[in-house]
């Protein structure tokens, strides 16, 4: 609990109705995108960067626990409290302070919603690449703290790709720039991207300064049924190797295609392995059609049965509409899910989906399998009840599991959602003695009273002594 | 997990199967008027479903905080419509409130509302009559030219500014005739719904319904005995209550075997279509509920599945849409208004976001007034920025809201149900002739 001074202290800070504390509001601040949930002892919402850094001030005059949170759609329970304390809700920052077209970047506050930013700049003609599945209901500031990827990052990479500097309140309130407009910055330490990534454990971001590219004008699709997973993958690297970069290569396992026409009657085959979606875009349509037609013949020549290239804006959105069918078909199946993702060498894929669904049949849980071929990102999803105790511990059997597939292939356990709580008792096993003992020196170094989002990212005990999660 | 005894335990309310299937994505969020106002999780639909979900646990308790934000939800449906999964907030919040209202029964005005006056709709009109007569004595003028509105605490100001320009002295119950004869060849014979607000409320738009089916070659009967559809009484916990209206209602028009029942009003026409599942463990009137639903039609949709007489006039006038939810979601009718506004000869200038929410939902002003103007707000940017002359819209509460809307800006615009605009093209053709 938080004594009462400190929570007139708060409301000084930020206005009355910007400081909640009714159990109403404490459940609903309590969660994130995953089944994780508990409580804080008081959500904060400041409108400042100013505001932020008294705040922080406060917490660590008082050494109480602050949790930095955005729209809190994450899925690795990043921005659910552990121990109580603060929440730190940003959205209320959400002002797009700058587009700068002729350098190319956007200034925007932490809680800007990350499609509306990719909007305004697109009215510009400019173009903000990362799309994580949640860029309608997540924030720049959250994007950044757990580097969100998604399905384009194959062709233009994930958002450290594009912070280019922030404005980060430190764990005592002292306020730190990084980086700027300028593309070549070498002066110090990259602080950036130390920040980017380290999911509120090291400091509150507040503003961000993004780089932007050139709008493409053209994108064409393309769908491709596979009898064979193997021959799926094979051609992924075929398509790669050939010189040829699409924008997305999403993959979807039996599995998974079974899931979304048992819920959606999409007309999917069920006697496949595999199907990819294709996407190619660019500035110029003749060689954006030219690309597609090649994907679609390296496709055939590997061993498709059926490809399918969208002609028009409405056959391109019904292609997609089974890749967007899978999170909700899923859901219709089970109550709960634990959506993975782990990364892998490409040339890993056919072997990482085999073991993967070995485990499968060995624990006898259904995981359905689906991610982003072209950079080896899987997200194999497990499905079950955590009302039913017996489903919960094979859920967390098949979990250690498939991180264990993922370290032998050479891959690791998060490709983009990030560690948060839920993996955090198997990075090590990831990362090693030295790499852990590294980030501890890091954290202390910034966090020495350890108040910002204690118990996520760097293994060991929890302040509290219960974790969100019982492996 | 399960700590305690459900907070509604025993009776009717939110069962556990509504509420164990949300992932949690947070796409609700999105498109929910109350948070984009608000900012808050707890006035967002994923916010409310766990408020839901901790009660059903036990883990809430039904506070007055707790009902407060079940009954800040406005009901617009945009979260069950986006909803991946099914997960249907938004009723979830009318369904609580009316498990709430079980367990913990509202003393005094609300029972008197909802079984005393909306019941009776004589005695609904009778209320309002001050306020006509306010209106046409001329003390409304009086009140303006003084400015003494602009005293008023604003909100009051607002709920004053909401009112049609002019109210009708006698109740459009009084002034439609019992039946109205096709005129041309006869092509349906239809019962006209006559809704509460829309009848004391509304009576150009009422009749301008009538007037549209008959140009349309209907029948039309106007049964006066119809009493409210019973979503004021859904809406504030009172299903019971609503379910006494729809059995009347049923008995009422069936009886009349026309071949189509139609409603002008956006709001009734949701809950007339509803009658099956507010009815369906009445093993009496589950099956009657379903036929009666059968043949229940907005105005809009049935001129579109009739076809339109195409009018000789044109109204040469500058108009945009606003998507009423109750049409839009409730009854997924988008395409219809637009057509009928296309055949009156309008020139349509779409707004952004024609189907976000204005932020009436009945009675949001009286109860949430800052929300629901800071909706209405974002609503009247996107309007102002069609540069509009007309705004329509087939449901009585968003015109009411618009009306305020349209006052606030001071802009020169003035809100009409669609039908309105058709009955003054086909008018245009007899004064034509």
């Amino acid at each position: 609990m938080i004594e009462p001074r400190i929570i007139k202290e708060l409301q000084n800070l930020v206005g009355k109705q910007h400081v909640l504390t009714s159990p109403e509001d404490l459940v609903a601040y309590s969660y994130d995108g995953t089944f994780a949930e508990r409580r804080p002892d008081v959500v904060v919402s400041p409108n400042s960067t100013e505001q932020v850094s008294q705040i922080m001030g406060l917490a660590y005059r008082e050494e109480i626990p602050v949790v930095p949170r955005g729209m809190a759609s994450g899925l690795a329970a990043a921005s659910v409290p552990i121990n109580g304390g603060i929440v730190l809700n940003l959205c209320r920052m959400n002002r797009i302070l700058e587009i700068d077209e002729l350098n190319f970047t956007v200034t925007a506050e932490a809680g800007v919603v990350t499609q509306d930013l990719a909007d305004a700049v697109a009215r510009k003609g400019l173009f903000y690449p990362p799309d994580p599945s949640s860029i309608k209901q997540s924030t720049l500031g959250g994007n950044a703290a757990c580097n969100a990827g998604g399905p384009r990052c194959l062709k233009y990479g994930v958002t450290s790709d594009y912070v280019r500097g922030l404005t980060v309140v430190l764990a005592d309130g002292r306020v730190i720039k990084t980086g700027g407009k300028a593309i070549k910055n070498v002066t110090g330490y990259n602080l950036t991207q130390l920040f980017v990534g380290s999911e509120g454990t090291l400091g509150v971001i507040t503003e961000l300064i993004l780089k932007l590219i050139p709008l493409p004008k053209v994108a064409r699709t393309a769908k491709a049924v596979f009898p064979k997973l193997a021959d799926a993958s094979q051609c992924v690297n075929r398509i790669l190797t050939a010189g040829i970069t699409p924008a997305t290569i999403e993959l979807m396992d039996e599995t998974t295609i079974a899931t979304i026409e048992e819920a959606m009657h999409l007309n999917l085959p069920l006697d496949v392995e595999a199907i990819l979606i294709i996407e190619s875009d660019g500035m110029d349509e003749q060689r954006v059609n030219q690309e597609i037609e090649a994907i679609a013949d390296i496709c055939r020549a590997t061993g498709a049965r059926e490809v399918q290239v969208a002609r028009t804006e409405k056959e391109r959105n019904d292609l997609w509409v089974a890749r967007r069918a899978i999170s909700p078909s899923l859901a219709r199946r089970a109550p709960n899910k634990l959506g993975e993702d782990i990364s892998v060498p490409r040339s890993a894929i056919p072997d990482a989906v085999a073991a993967i669904k070995e485990i499968s049949r060995q624990v006898r849980i259904p995981i359905a399998i689906f991610g982003h071929a072209g950079d080896g990102n899987l997200h194999p999803n497990i499905l079950f009840d955590r009302r039913d105790p017996v489903q919960v511990e094979k859920m967390k059997k098949a979990a250690a599991e498939i991180f264990r597939v993922a370290l032998q292939l050479g891959g690791t356990l998060s490709g983009e959602h990030g560690v948060g709580s839920l993996k955090r008792p198997f990075v090590e096993q990831d990362v090693g003695p030295v790499f852990i003992d590294v980030m501890n020196q890091i954290k202390k170094a910034l966090d020495p009273k350890n108040i910002l989002n204690p118990g996520k990212v760097i293994p060991g005990p929890v302040p509290g002594g219960r974790d969100l999660f019982a492996w | 997990m399960h700590s305690g005894k459900s907070a509604w335990d025993g009776v009717e309310g939110p069962t556990e199967e509504q509420v164990a299937y949300c992932i949690r994505c947070g796409l609700c969020l999105s498109v929910c008027p109350t948070y984009k106002e608000s900012l808050r999780e707890t006035e967002s639909p994923r916010g409310r479903v766990a408020l839901v979900a901790k009660a059903i646990e036990g883990e809430l308790e039904l506070t007055r905080n707790f009902k407060d934000h079940m009954y800040r939800c406005l009901a617009c449906l945009a979260c069950t419509h986006i909803c991946p999964v099914g997960i249907k907030p938004a009723e979830l919040c009318l369904e609580a409130r009316y498990a709430i209202e079980q367990v913990q029964p509202t003393p005094l005005l609300k029972p008197l509302l909802f079984r005393g006056i909306f019941p009776r709709t004589g005695l609904l009109e009778l209320l309002t009559k001050p306020v006509a007569l306010y209106d046409r004595s001329g003390v409304r003028k009086v009140v303006n030219a003084l400015g003494v509105t602009g005293v008023l605490p604003s909100q009051l100001r607002d709920m004053e500014r909401m009112l049609p320009n002019r109210l009708p002295w006698r109740g459009t119950r009084h002034q439609l005739p019992d039946r109205v004869l096709a005129r041309g060849e006869r092509r349906a014979h239809v019962a006209y719904f006559l809704g509460c607000v829309q009848g004391v409320m509304m009576a150009e738009g009422c009749k301008a319904t009538v007037e549209v089916l008959a140009e349309n070659g209907c029948d039309v009967v106007i049964p006066k005995q119809v009493k409210c559809c019973g979503m004021p009484m859904v809406g504030y916990g009172f299903k019971d209550e609503a379910r006494q209206m729809a059995r009347h209602n049923i008995d009422l028009l069936l009886g009349l075997n026309v071949e189509a029942i139609i409603t002008d009003c956006a709001t009734c026409g949701s809950s007339l279509k509803e009658y099956p599942e507010w009815l369906e463990n009445d093993p009496e009137y589950a099956e009657r509920a379903k036929q009666f639903a059968a043949k229940v039609r907005d105005i809009s949709e049935f001129l579109v599945e009739l076809g339109i007489r195409p009018p000789a006039g044109q109204v040469g006038a500058r108009v945009t849409y606003h998507d009423p939810c109750h049409l839009c979601r409730a009854q997924g009718i988008r395409s219809q208004p637009r057509e009928v506004l296309r055949a009156a000869g309008v020139d349509l200038i779409e707004m952004k976001e024609s189907d976000t929410c204005c932020g009436s939902a009945g009675t949001q002003l009286i109860t949430h007034y800052h929300t629901s103007v800071g909706i209405l707000e974002r609503k009247m940017d996107n309007v102002a920025a069609t540069e509009a002359e007309i705004i329509a819209s087939g449901c009585p509460g968003c015109q009411m809201q618009l009306n305020l809307g349209v006052k606030r800006r001071g802009l020169d615009a003035r809100v009409v149900h669609p039908s309105q605009l058709l009955a003054q093209a086909y008018r245009k053709k007899k004064s034509d002739e």
